[in-house]
């Protein structure tokens, strides 16, 4: 089998006031896979999200990210590879207009001139939001908030898109478009969310991730079919929503 | 969510005001202070030659005289205290309309008055025809410490965001039954900016992590990067 382009193995990390958030964590994503990363508030999501571009970290065991260890000396490529979209999009877009939000990447990269330009046009136009290059930041919708979101980081041409939460507070027509969006587009993809019936639409494969140890890793159909599994680690389907009257994707 | 467009000092235009670069419209901003500043109290002609000039570009660039009036009420604060002045200094004092009034104090307040309304006018002149960006711009071409450019830069990003907060903040206390109306509230509402205060420190890191993420390492270029 080819390298992984996400290899984690053994992870285990404590907060530095002695809160221990990951046991031991495995997890390995293949190119091209979309994965969902599922499991209750305080799993350790976010803090095995922050492990895989180096911004914690590992206390034993590593992360390697295609055959590269997360490690200091190799943090600026690492951080190429692995693009993170954080929740919030006004964390994420700083600066005053959208171009210059998606050039802040590659510009750090030492990209300049005629191809940085070429390419924060071309991720612009993956997320659709080409036409708002010169807005403000603040002045797009939420959902437009989120789309530019994905796009400073798919300039980066990264290996791996990891999304935290990225259907949250998105209306549903806005939850729509982010969904072509992001099954359109060819990369490899880890979702951080509790929004199962997304991650089932999205992702053929789940993760659950439950006080620190990955407990379930298999087909999507089969992780939110397995009702002792969900109950055990605080998952719970929406109301209306049944799997198996859908099928296997 | 119910953020107003644009920023509320500038006043969109195509002026040669508006057209000018904003390095030598912050020069000539800092220029003309200074050079206010420095007037003696008493040159009573110099201060009209001032506001004429103040006047024509004011004309030049467009911008509705009674938009940039409406926005001089900053200056309140100051004109309260030029106004107590001539009643509170000591020394000579003369008759007006039959008030006592010290002369020094009238002096004092009409060059604090005359100085601060100039001031106050022409850099509002510069708000209303430089957009926040390219004032950014500006410090930057003035060599100003990136660092400072970088906090103004974010200050200017995240006024509304924060703005925002303290607004649904308010609403919540509200429908909660709560308005401050005497100084026995203000403990309540103190404790509400606490808690703004670590809301944006938290989101202030935040900010840092995602830009970490996207490679920082500490230089950040305003706009012009092309």
């Amino acid at each position: 089998m080819s390298t992984p382009v996400l290899d984690v193995q053994g992870l285990a990390f404590a907060y530095p006031d002695g809160h221990q958030a990951l046991y031991g964590v495995n997890l390995h994503v293949h190119r091209g896979e979309r994965v969902a990363l599922l499991g209750p508030n305080g799993a350790g999501k976010t803090t095995l999200v922050l492990h895989l571009n180096g911004i914690l970290d590992a206390g034993a065991g590593s992360v390697a990210v295609s055959g590269l260890p997360v490690t200091k000396d190799n943090l600026r490529e690492i951080r190429r590879r692995v693009g993170i979209v954080f929740q919030d999009p006004d964390d994420q877009l700083f600066m005053p207009t959208v171009r210059d939000d998606v050039a802040f990447g590659p510009a750090n990269l030492g990209i300049r001139g005629g191809e940085l330009e070429k390419r924060v046009m071309e991720a612009l136009d993956k997320v659709g939001m080409a036409d708002y290059a010169d807005r403000p930041p603040h002045h797009l919708s939420f959902g437009q908030r989120r789309r530019v979101a994905v796009a400073t980081v798919l300039v980066m041409e990264p290996e791996i898109l990891v999304l935290d939460e990225p259907s949250s507070n998105l209306d549903p027509a806005s939850r729509r478009e982010l969904a072509e969006i992001l099954t359109g587009l060819d990369v490899t993809l880890l979702m951080v969310t509790h929004d199962l019936p997304y991650a089932f639409e999205l992702c053929p494969r789940s993760v659950v991730l439950s006080d620190g140890v990955v407990v379930a890793d298999g087909p999507t159909y089969d992780v939110l079919t397995d009702d002792a599994l969900m109950a055990a680690h605080r998952l719970e389907l929406p109301f209306g929503f049944d799997p198996r009257a859908i099928g296997r994707r | 969510m119910g953020q107003g467009h644009g920023h509320k000092l500038h006043f969109h235009g195509h002026s040669p005001v508006h057209r000018a670069a904003p390095h030598h419209k912050l020069l000539a901003l800092l220029g003309f202070t200074l050079v206010v500043v420095a007037t003696p109290k008493d040159w009573f002609a110099a201060y009209g030659l001032y506001l004429l000039l103040l006047a024509a570009v004011v004309v030049v660039s467009t911008v509705p005289p009674t938009y940039l009036l409406k926005r001089l009420v900053v200056e309140v604060p100051f004109v309260v205290f030029a106004l107590l002045m001539p009643f509170i200094a000591t020394g000579p004092r003369v008759e007006v309309l039959g008030v006592s009034l010290s002369e020094h104090g009238l002096l004092a307040g009409w060059a604090l008055l005359a100085k601060g309304t100039l001031g106050v006018l022409a850099s509002l002149t510069l708000a209303a025809t430089t957009e926040p960006r390219d004032l950014l711009l500006g410090l930057e071409r003035l060599r100003l410490p990136q660092q400072l450019v970088q906090i103004m830069g974010f200050m200017i990003r995240y006024v509304d965001v924060v703005g925002d907060e303290m607004r649904r903040m308010r609403i919540a206390r509200e429908s909660r039954g709560f308005t401050a109306r005497n100084p026995k509230h203000w403990p309540v509402v103190a404790r509400s900016a606490g808690a703004l205060f670590i809301r944006s420190y938290e989101r202030g890191e935040r900010v840092h992590l995602a830009m970490v993420s996207r490679g920082y390492t500490g230089s950040l270029r305003q706009g012009s990067d092309r």
